[in-house]
C-alpha cells in the first residue's frame, strides 16, 4: 500500500517512486497535491529551499520523471546569463514538444521575445493540456541576472496565459530574494534537513553486496559518530563512507577479527578517521592518494597535502626580509623605538599594557606598511651589513609574486610602496626558526 | 443493489471532485475574469466612466491606478474592460495595447511592441521592420493624422507603470502623454503600478502633460468584510453540474465561517496582510488536500495551511546546521554582544570558539582550524553570514569584516528546537558575560 494516494497515477508508479525517495515522503506527497492532476493549474511558482544535499534536485526531477509529466530542467550556474538561460529553455521546450525535431537553438535575446516564443511552442502540440514545468536549479543566480529576471519566471503563467509552472530550488531563504518593489509571491516548500537516523537509513542503503547489512550499519554509526558534529551533507558523508571502507574492513579480511568484533574494528579505524578528517575532508589530498596510501598501509605521516607545498624554501635574506615584513605589519609604528633601538629610553608601562583585547593585531589583520619601515626593520634585525642593493629589492618584489606579501594601493605608485605581509603565524615562526630568530619577542601583541 | 450504488456515487464523486478542483484551481491560481470584485464599486464604476468617455465620445485621457501588491488592480481593469467588450461599437471599434515594464525592458522593444499589436504595415508576422527613430515616427505620424470623428481609439495600458519611468529620457511616456494631450486620435493611457511615489518619478514634462488622474485601491476593508469575502472565494458557483454536492459544499462553507478556530486562523492572516492574494494562497492549499475520501473542508485544512505560510524559514536552516556551526554562531553571537554589533572576522570568531573549547576541556570539539574554517564558509554560503564591503579578493579570507544575519532571539529560539543540542553548548549560549 503506497503512502502516496492519487487518483491520476496508478498504484504501481506511485510505489516506485516511494522506494525512490526514501525519508521524503511527506514532502513529495504535499508537492503531488499541489501539482494535481495534469490539466489542472497549480500555482505560478513554487520556490523549494533547504539545506546542502538535503535532496531538493533529486526528488523533484525524481517526482517529474516518474510521473512522466511534461517538465525542463534548467541549472542556472550552467546559463549564467539571461540570453543562455532563455533559449536552454526554449530548446529543451522544442525538444519535449516532438521527438522528432532536433534542438536546432532557438536565439532569443530578451524576455519579450521569450514569452512570445513560449507561447508559440506551446500552442502547437499536446502540452496544451497539461501542466508544463520548468525547474530553475541553484535560483540564487537568477539574482545576478538583470532585474526582470526573477520577477518575470514568478510570473511566467499569467505573461504567457498557459498552465506553466516555474519552480525554484535553492539553500538561500526565500526573503533574500525578495525584489525591492514586490513581486508575486511563490508558494514556498521547506525541505528539513535529513536528521541522524536518516542519515544512517540512507547511508547504509548503499552498502557493497558483499558483507552484511548490519555490518555496513555499524560502520556507518562509527562514521557518523566522528563526523556528524562537524559536517551534515549527505555527499561528503558518502563520499567518505566510500572511502574509508576498505580499511575498516581490513582486519575482517586479514582473518585478525570477526564481523561482530566491534571494539577491534572501532580501534583500527578511529585514527584513519581523525587522519581523514584533516586532509580527504578538506580536500587537502585528492581521493585517488588515499586510497593509495590506504593500500601501501605506509606511514600516513608525510602526507603531503595542498597547505603543504605553501611552504617554499626561502634564500636567507628573503627569510629575514618576511620576518620585517611581519612584523611591519603587526606591530604598530610607535612601538618600533622599543624594539628595534639599542637605547630607546624610558616607555611609560601604562600606555603600553592597556591594550583591549579586540585591537590584539592578530585578530584585526595585517597593516600597510611603507617600503622605508621594512628596510629600516631589515636593517637592525639581520646581523652583518646589508647594503640597498638592486638584490634586495628584486627579493622582495619576488615575495610579491609569491603571495607572501601583496602590493597595497597603486601598481604605479613608483615613490613609496606600500606592502601588507599575508602569512600566518605558525608559517613565520617555522621560518624564523630555521634562521634562529625568536620573533614572539619581538611582537607586539605577545609582550 | 446498494454495493453498485455506491460504487456509482463514489466514480461521481471522483469526477465531482476534480471538477471541484479545477474550478478553484482557475480561480485562485490563474486568476480567470470572471472571479468576483470587493469593495471597488468607486473605482469601479470610476475607470469605466473613464474608458467609455474615450471609446464612445472620444476624448483621450490618462490615468494612474496605483495600489499595493495584490490589491486587485490588474482584475479591476480586466473587469471593466470586459463590460466594456459587451457594447457593440467599442468591440468593433477599440483598439487596445497592453505593455508590461518587466518584458519591455526599454523604449526601443516597447515600441517594437506596440507596432507588432497595432499591426500596423510595417509588420509581418511577428517581425518588425525599421530602426527605432524610423517606428517611432511612423508611430507618431499614424496617430497624428487622426481626429476625434474618423479614428479608432486606441487603448495603452502600461502594467509596472514604475519600470517605464526608467527608460532613457522618458521617451515612449513624453511621446505617449503628449498624444493624449493633442486634440489626435482619441487615446487613453492607464498606467498600473504599486509606487505611491510614481508622480515623484516622472519628468517635469511627462507630469505636465498627465492629467494627474489618480485611482486608489487601498484595500480598504476590515475583517467582518474580510470573513464575507472567505466565504464568497469558496463558494461553488450555482451552474455547478451536481447540485447536492453544492449544496453540501456551501453549507459547510458557512458553516466554517462560523467557526471559531477557524475565524482565528483568518484574523492571524489578515493582521499580517490583507490582501486577497496571500488569501488565496491559504485557500489553495487547504484545498490542495481535497479528496474523494476528504471531499469537505475543514478546520484542520485551515489551521494546517496556514502553519505552511507562516514557518519561519531562516529557523528552518539554523535546525540543519552541524554543532559545530551553532558553535560558531553562538560565538558570533558573543562577539555582536560585547562590542554592540560591530563586524568581525573569522580570526576574531575562532578566538572566541577557543575560549569555550579551554574553558571546561572541551577536548570533543577540538577540530583544526581549517576545518572550523570549512564550517565558517559553509555558513557564508548559506547567507546566514554576509560580508560588509562585497567579496574583496586583496585581503585574506580569515580577515574579511563580516556580519551575522540574525538576530538574538532567533538564535535563541532555534537553539530551544535544536535536536540534541549539546547542554554545554546551550550553556554557553545563555552565558551572559558577566565574568568581564
Amino acid at each position: 500500500m503506497p503512502n502516496f494516494e492519487h487518483p491520476e497515477y496508478p498504484e504501481a508508479t506511485l510505489l516506485h517512486l516511494e522506494s525512490m525517495v526514501p525519508c521524503r515522503e511527506s514532502q513529495v506527497s504535499s508537492l503531488l497535491s499541489v501539482f494535481g492532476k495534469r490539466q489542472h493549474f497549480s500555482f505560478p511558482s513554487i520556490f523549494i529551499y533547504g539545506h546542502t544535499s538535503s535532496g531538493k534536485t533529486y526528488v523533484i526531477q525524481t517526482v517529474l520523471e516518474t510521473l512522466e509529466l511534461p517538465h525542463l530542467f534548467v541549472n542556472c550556474i550552467e546559463c549564467f546569463t539571461s540570453r543562455l538561460l532563455l533559449e536552454e529553455i526554449l530548446t529543451q521546450l522544442q525538444n519535449l514538444s516532438s521527438e522528432k525535431k532536433h534542438g536546432s537553438r532557438v536565439p532569443c535575446d530578451t524576455f519579450n521575445d521569450f514569452v512570445r516564443l513560449f507561447k508559440q511552442e506551446t500552442i502547437t502540440q499536446d502540452l496544451q493540456n497539461q501542466t508544463v514545468y520548468i525547474v530553475l536549479d541553484k535560483a540564487e543566480q537568477l539574482r545576478e541576472m538583470e532585474a526582470n529576471v526573477l520577477p518575470g519566471f514568478l510570473r511566467l503563467q499569467e505573461f504567457t496565459d498557459r498552465n506553466v509552472t516555474v519552480i525554484f530550488l535553492s539553500e538561500i531563504v526565500w526573503e533574500l530574494f525578495r525584489p525591492n518593489t514586490g513581486c508575486l509571491e511563490p508558494f514556498t516548500l521547506y525541505f528539513p534537513d535529513y536528521s541522524i537516523g536518516h542519515l544512517q537509513k540512507i547511508l547504509s542503503h548503499y552498502h557493497p553486496p558483499e558483507y552484511s547489512a548490519d555490518f555496513y550499519a555499524a560502520y556507518i554509526n562509527i562514521l557518523l559518530g566522528v563526523f556528524y558534529t562537524v559536517c551534515r551533507d549527505l555527499k561528503e558523508l558518502r563520499h567518505l563512507a566510500a572511502l574509508n571502507f576498505t580499511k575498516y574492513c581490513e582486519p575482517v579480511v586479514r582473518g585478525e577479527a570477526s564481523e561482530r568484533d566491534t571494539r577491534r574494528l572501532w580501534k583500527n579505524i578511529e585514527s584513519h578517521l581523525k587522519k581523514a578528517m584533516q586532509t580527504v575532508y578538506l580536500r587537502e589530498i585528492s581521493s585517488s592518494q588515499w586510497e593509495k596510501i590506504q593500500q601501501d598501509d605506509g606511514e600516513p605521516g608525510h602526507l603531503k597535502g595542498l597547505s603543504a607545498h605553501a611552504h617554499v624554501e626561502l634564500p636567507y635574506y628573503s627569510k629575514f626580509l618576511l620576518i620585517a615584513a611581519y612584523l611591519a605589519s603587526y606591530n604598530p609604528a610607535r612601538t618600533d623605538k622599543r624594539f628595534f633601538l639599542k637605547h630607546h629610553g624610558k616607555i611609560k608601562k601604562t600606555n603600553f599594557l592597556k591594550k583591549h583585547e579586540k585591537t590584539s593585531n592578530h585578530l584585526l589583520g595585517p597593516k600597510p606598511f611603507p617600503l622605508d619601515r621594512l628596510l629600516a626593520i631589515l636593517y637592525s634585525i639581520v646581523d652583518n651589513k646589508v647594503a640597498p642593493t638592486a638584490n634586495i629589492f628584486s627579493q622582495i618584489t619576488s615575495l610579491v609574486t609569491l603571495q607572501l606579501l601583496t602590493l597595497v594601493g597603486h601598481d604605479d605608485q613608483l615613490d613609496g610602496p606600500k606592502y601588507k605581509c599575508t602569512v600566518s603565524l605558525d608559517f613565520i615562526r617555522a621560518i624564523a626558526r630555521t634562521v634562529n630568530f625568536d620573533i614572539i619577542k619581538y611582537l607586539y601583541d605577545f609582550l | 443493489m446498494s454495493k453498485r450504488k455506491s460504487k456509482e456515487t463514489s466514480s461521481a464523486n471522483e469526477e465531482c471532485i476534480s471538477q471541484v478542483q479545477r474550478i478553484f484551481r482557475e480561480r485562485f491560481c490563474h486568476q480567470c475574469p470572471s472571479g468576483k470584485l470587493f469593495g471597488l464599486e468607486l473605482q469601479y464604476k470610476h475607470l469605466l466612466e473613464l474608458l467609455k468617455r474615450t471609446t464612445i465620445h472620444g476624448e483621450s485621457n490618462s490615468a494612474l491606478i496605483i495600489g499595493p501588491r495584490g490589491s486587485g488592480k490588474t482584475m479591476l481593469l480586466n473587469h471593466v474592460l470586459k463590460e466594456l467588450m459587451e457594447i457593440k461599437e467599442v468591440r468593433e471599434n477599440l483598439l487596445q495595447v497592453h505593455l508590461n515594464g518587466l518584458l519591455q525592458t526599454n523604449d526601443k522593444i516597447a515600441l517594437k511592441e506596440i507596432t507588432r499589436q497595432l499591426q500596423m504595415e510595417n509588420v509581418v508576422g511577428d517581425k518588425v521592420f525599421g530602426s527605432f527613430a524610423e517606428n517611432l515616427s511612423f508611430l507618431l505620424e499614424a496617430l497624428k493624422k487622426g481626429d476625434r470623428e474618423n479614428s479608432c481609439p486606441v487603448l495603452f495600458i502600461l502594467d509596472e507603470f514604475d519600470l517605464f519611468v526608467h527608460h532613457k529620457n522618458q521617451t515612449l511616456l513624453y511621446n505617449l502623454f503628449d498624444i493624449s494631450q493633442s486634440a489626435q486620435t482619441p487615446v487613453t493611457i492607464i498606467g498600473l503600478t504599486c509606487r505611491q511615489d510614481i508622480l515623484e518619478l516622472l519628468e517635469k514634462r511627462v507630469k505636465s502633460r498627465f492629467s494627474h488622474r489618480q485611482i486608489y485601491l487601498m484595500n480598504s476593508f476590515d475583517f467582518k468584510q474580510y470573513l464575507k469575502i472567505f466565504k464568497e472565494q469558496l463558494y461553488l458557483p450555482a451552474e455547478f453540474s451536481d447540485k447536492t454536492f453544492t449544496q453540501k459544499w456551501n453549507k459547510n462553507v458557512q458553516s466554517l465561517s462560523e467557526d471559531k478556530t477557524v475565524q482565528d486562523v483568518l484574523r492571524n492572516h489578515f493582521h499580517c496582510s490583507k490582501d486577497l492574494r496571500s488569501l488565496h494562497m491559504l485557500l489553495m492549499l487547504a484545498l490542495s488536500s481535497i479528496t474523494v475520501s476528504h471531499p469537505f473542508m475543514t478546520g484542520a485544512d485551515l489551521l494546517e495551511a496556514s502553519k505552511l505560510c507562516r514557518m519561519d524559514s531562516k529557523a528552518n536552516i539554523v535546525h540543519g546546521l552541524s554543532v559545530l556551526e551553532i558553535c560558531l554562531i553562538i560565538a558570533m553571537k558573543h562577539l555582536n554582544d560585547v562590542y554592540e554589533g560591530e563586524p568581525f572576522n573569522f580570526q576574531m570568531v575562532y578566538n572566541e570558539f577557543q575560549k569555550f573549547i579551554q574553558r571546561k576541556a572541551h577536548s570533543m570539539y577540538n577540530f583544526e582550524k581549517p576545518v572550523v574554517m570549512k564550517a565558517f564558509e559553509h555558513l557564508l554560503q548559506l547567507e546566514l553570514i554576509k560580508p560588509v564591503d562585497g567579496p574583496s579578493v586583496r585581503a585574506q579570507r580569515e580577515y574579511q569584516l563580516m556580519k551575522l544575519l540574525l538576530d538574538n532571539s532567533q538564535i535563541m529560539d532555534a537553539l530551544q528546537v535544536y535536536p540534541n543540542c549539546p547542554t554545554d553548548v546551550k550553556q554557553w549560549a545563555t552565558s551572559s558575560l558577566s565574568w568581564l
